[in-house]
């Protein structure tokens, strides 16, 4: 079931959480909605379910106009941060809360209930009530009960949000298997950028209440769209256009547009080569699979690069050591906003 | 320091010390038995000389009477008929104020109004103002001239002085209970948890029957069970807004007193008895009612 | 915020049901509440303050408020001393018979003021079990002050500790442990960690013990033989001039109590104030 964003927008009060966002999610996708707080990322989400209403535009769910529909009539599943189980209910009860509703028949309901269980792999635990849950075993019950109605689409909301970093990265990867067996249309809503390269099909990057870029997680890392969108995705170096300082990025750029690099396509050489400048090196910090080293370049201005152990070691590099630097990659961006 | 003799004089504090030492390995601090902390000795010689001896000599004096004499008097008549007055009374005004108590703890806690933090903090008034001042005034206004009880009197209505005295008088000191064991519930409850069942297709009626009430239920029913306590104990307002006419609008704990002052020591005990017994049995109702409320929380 | 989600269904239904349920609410606390509250004061002072300053002037009645000042001094220490270490022992200590404890603690709130009163009348009056003690060494109890101070600390008991047991589980014992390492004394640990840690919870306890303490009518009354200008306070005083038809000073007195209320009312609205003021910005 495809979902088409046309041109929503979306206010409280002064503040423009969505500016004529469009977007189209092609049926049984996964896409990121990746963003930093206040980016409008959940409220693009609570307008696709309808928990939001929008002040303009409109969204199309399988086709079907949905705009001026209750978030009841939309049959989509929402899951939610901090889960919003029932907690008067267990977790049998709560993953049939939907099916009651439509006053399905009792057999029916205890036989989709049981293969949820299993899907989510709780079974066993269906007579528990929420609070004897871990936090991780809660966002399955959520997600369970979202599934049971049989949604056109599935929208999580920082569904990894309120767990501790060892589950997230479990769920993240159960969450993808699940999606690759169950196919149904979904949209997760994250601020990690990690979270949403690993998991989603595509990642849609949104700022200030607009969508940045809209591409699978390798489009976004090997053609970021915008400074913003560069920035977001890992750390960077930015360096002001007017340096001169790479040479394969001269002939394209202005002077005053920033230079961004990532510390990872930054290569150190001990020997002068046409396309690099010189540098000191200022500092050497071991992270253990990696070393980060902190340039100094000639005008002041200082540069992060990451070597692999392997380099380190044959680079043989100390303080104070004299090296040149060379690009494998970077871009440049017109603008002169300052990020993070 | 103090403790020293003291100790002496209370080997049973000492020995629960020890046993707190060596048995809880968990305690966030473990107390040494060598040397008794003071603050345990001031608790238990203070609780015993204000409660537990005290209850100790109500009960033996009520064991000195005779089984059969003792049942005799606790169900004479008019001790039934006060029964029934101050039971049924009290449960029916904390019933009222279980309705009521909700309505007011919704509205104070989701809406939004002027004057909504005064209302607030008059939801306490009861615990703060003197039975004996509340009962005065109550009588007043609810009497035949006062300036509600006119509006019911051309209706044959009589207000205070009577059952319906007792009645207003026991809604008015159970009133905060309620109020007050519900509203931390219902600030807590997530706003998450309703859009949840919207999106799950629930309608407004089904939302709040089957997500918002439930977790409610536990809170009320304390609430309830607190009030009710409180109401069946309660004296000064009762006394001063009721005619305390046997087998009218008399309730157990005046006659109790009525009973002191005829010098009924036996009388004022057995009754004092049954009282005693009750609220014991409702505070094991309230624990009962909190531990299960807490069950669904985190 | 996020009940601009609520459908057009939904926002009709709240559109008359939140006016309909504050007009119940509202209607219901004047009733009871505003309506008698606004009454003492005006059956006090409608006629003036002429005869409210008569009923005050006289000196049963001022002994009355004397008696009532001297059993909040003599009660409200004591059962702050009490209120203090019971909170400590319970937030402090984990043992079996906890629950029991806090359950014992509590019992004044459930057990009827009368029977209170009874009870020290079985242990202390003449046919008490300390009742030939006490006539031997000529010590009164019932139908006397020390009578009326017990009878007070019992039904006030409570307020302190189950203010301050709640803040002291919060602060947790990091702190006292800290000050431990640094070579602080008991004293200086109570004075210089927890006491500015709890001092609004207990402010708030103290608070409460005083209203109920000037407050009290059931227990007093059963012990203090209502001896006019001798033996009562001023709860008392308003029952008995009530009883004899002198209303005015029966309300001259329950305004005086009714002031006491509000004013513990504003006051604890303080309080509150300030510790969810802290409790927000604590996180």
């Amino acid at each position: 079931m495809s979902i088409i964003v046309e041109s929503v927008s979306k206010n409280f009060g002064e503040f423009q959480a969505l500016d004529r966002v469009s977007l189209k999610v092609k049926d049984g996708g996964l896409v990121a909605l990746l963003g930093p707080s206040g980016s409008g990322k959940s409220t693009l989400l609570r307008a696709i379910s309808g928990l939001e209403t929008v002040d303009s535009g409109k969204i199309l769910i399988n086709g079907q106009d949905t705009t001026n529909l209750d978030v009841r009539q939309r049959n989509i599943g929402f899951v939610f941060q901090h889960y919003a189980l029932f907690k008067h209910l267990t977790v049998r009860q709560n993953v049939a809360f939907g099916l009651d509703i439509r006053k399905r028949p009792r057999g029916e309901v205890q036989q989709r209930v049981g293969d949820l269980l299993e899907l989510v792999q709780l079974t066993g635990l269906g007579d528990r009530y929420p609070s004897q849950l871990s936090g991780g075993q809660r966002q399955r019950v959520a997600l369970a009960r979202a599934l049971a109605v049989q949604p056109q689409v599935l929208l999580l909301d920082e569904p990894f949000g309120a767990l501790d970093a060892k589950v997230r990265k479990e769920l993240r990867a159960w969450l993808r298997r699940l999606h690759d067996e169950v196919h149904v249309t979904s949209v997760f809503v994250t601020h990690d950028q990690e979270e949403a390269m690993e998991v989603a099909d595509e990642v849609v990057i949104m700022n200030h209440g607009r969508i940045e870029q809209v591409g699978t997680p390798e489009e976004i890392y090997d053609n970021p769209a915008t400074a913003f969108v560069m920035s977001f995705i890992g750390p960077v170096n930015v360096l002001p256009g007017h340096l001169g300082l790479f040479k394969t990025l001269t002939t394209q750029e202005t002077r005053n547009s920033n230079v961004f690099l990532r510390p990872q396509d930054i290569e150190i050489l001990e020997q002068p080569h046409p396309e690099a400048i010189p540098a000191v090196v200022a500092r050497i910090i071991h992270l253990g699979w990696e070393v980060q080293a902190e340039l100094a370049l000639p005008d002041e201005h200082n540069l992060t690069a990451h070597v692999s152990r392997e380099q380190f070691k044959s680079l043989d590099l100390r303080v104070n050591q004299n090296v040149f630097i060379k690009s494998k990659f970077a871009k440049a961006f017109p603008e002169v906003e300052v990020f993070r | 320091m103090l403790d020293k003799p003291q100790l002496e004089s209370l080997p049973l504090a000492a020995d629960s010390q020890a046993r707190v030492g060596v048995s809880d390995q968990y305690a966030p601090q473990i107390v040494r038995p060598s040397r008794l902390s003071w603050p345990w000795v001031v608790t238990i010689a203070y609780l015993s000389i204000m409660l537990l001896i005290p209850m100790a000599a109500m009960i033996t004096k009520s064991m000195t009477v005779e089984p059969a004499e003792f049942w005799r008097i606790a169900t004479e008549p008019v001790a039934l008929s006060a029964y029934d007055v101050t039971f049924v009374t009290s449960f029916l005004a904390a019933a009222v104020n279980g309705v009521m108590g909700t309505l007011v703890a919704w509205v104070l806690v989701r809406y939004e109004f002027p004057g909504r933090k005064i209302i607030d903090a008059v939801v306490d008034l009861p615990f703060a103002l003197p039975t004996a001042v509340a009962g005065l005034v109550l009588a007043t206004v609810y009497s035949q001239q006062g300036w509600i009880g006119q509006l019911f009197a051309p209706f044959g209505i009589q207000m205070a002085f009577s059952r319906m005295g007792v009645f207003i008088a026991m809604v008015f000191i159970s009133f905060p209970f309620v109020v007050r064991t519900l509203q931390p519930v219902l600030q807590e409850q997530e706003q998450e948890i309703e859009e949840a069942a919207w999106s799950l297709g629930a309608s407004p009626l089904q939302t709040f029957v089957r997500v918002i009430l439930p977790p409610l239920v536990p809170p009320i029913l304390t609430g309830v069970a607190l009030g009710f306590s409180r109401a069946v104990g309660e004296y000064g307002s009762v006394i001063l807004i009721a005619s305390n006419v046997p087998f009218n609008d008399l309730i157990a704990p005046v006659l109790v007193f009525q009973r002191l002052e005829q010098y009924n020591f036996e009388g004022a005990t057995v009754v004092g008895t049954v009282l005693l017994i009750a609220s014991l049995v409702l505070l094991l109702l309230i624990n009962a009612l909190q531990r299960w409320g807490r069950r669904y929380a985190n | 915020m996020p009940t601009n989600g609520i459908n057009v269904e939904n926002r009709a239904t709240q559109n008359w049901g939140k006016p309909l349920l504050i007009g119940i609410a509202l209607i219901y606390m004047a009733a009871i509440l505003l309506v008698p509250a606004i009454a003492v004061f005006y059956e006090a002072f409608h006629r003036g303050f002429g005869p409210f300053l008569e009923a005050v002037g006289h000196r049963e009645f001022q002994n009355a408020i004397r008696l009532t000042l001297i059993t909040a001094a003599i009660t409200v220490p004591l059962n702050l001393v009490f209120g203090l270490c019971a909170a400590w022992v319970i937030a402090r200590n984990q043992f079996r018979g906890r629950t029991l404890l806090v359950s014992i603690i509590d019992l004044p709130f459930s057990i009827s003021p009368v029977v209170v009163g009874l009870m020290l009348v079985l242990l202390y009056g003449r046919i008490g079990w300390l009742g030939p003690f006490l006539q031997s060494i000529n010590f009164r109890v019932i139908f006397s002050l020390p009578g009326i101070v017990i009878a007070t600390v019992i039904v006030s008991l409570p307020f302190v500790a189950r203010e301050v047991i709640p803040v002291l589980e919060d602060m947790g014992p990091e702190q006292e442990e800290a000050a431990r390492t640094l070579g602080a004394q008991d004293w200086q640990i109570f004075w210089r960690v927890i006491l500015p840690h709890i001092r609004w919870g207990l402010l708030y306890g103290l608070l409460l013990t005083n209203a109920r303490a000037m407050g009290e009518f059931g227990a007093v009354a059963v012990v203090s033989g209502n001896l006019a200008g001798r033996t009562q306070t001023l709860p008392i005083f308003v029952e008995h001039a009530y009883k004899n038809y002198q209303t005015q000073a029966a309300f001259g007195a329950a305004a005086i109590l009714a002031l006491l209320a509000v004013v513990t009312l504003i006051l604890k609205e303080i309080l509150e104030r300030r510790t969810q003021h802290k409790r927000s910005s604590a996180h």
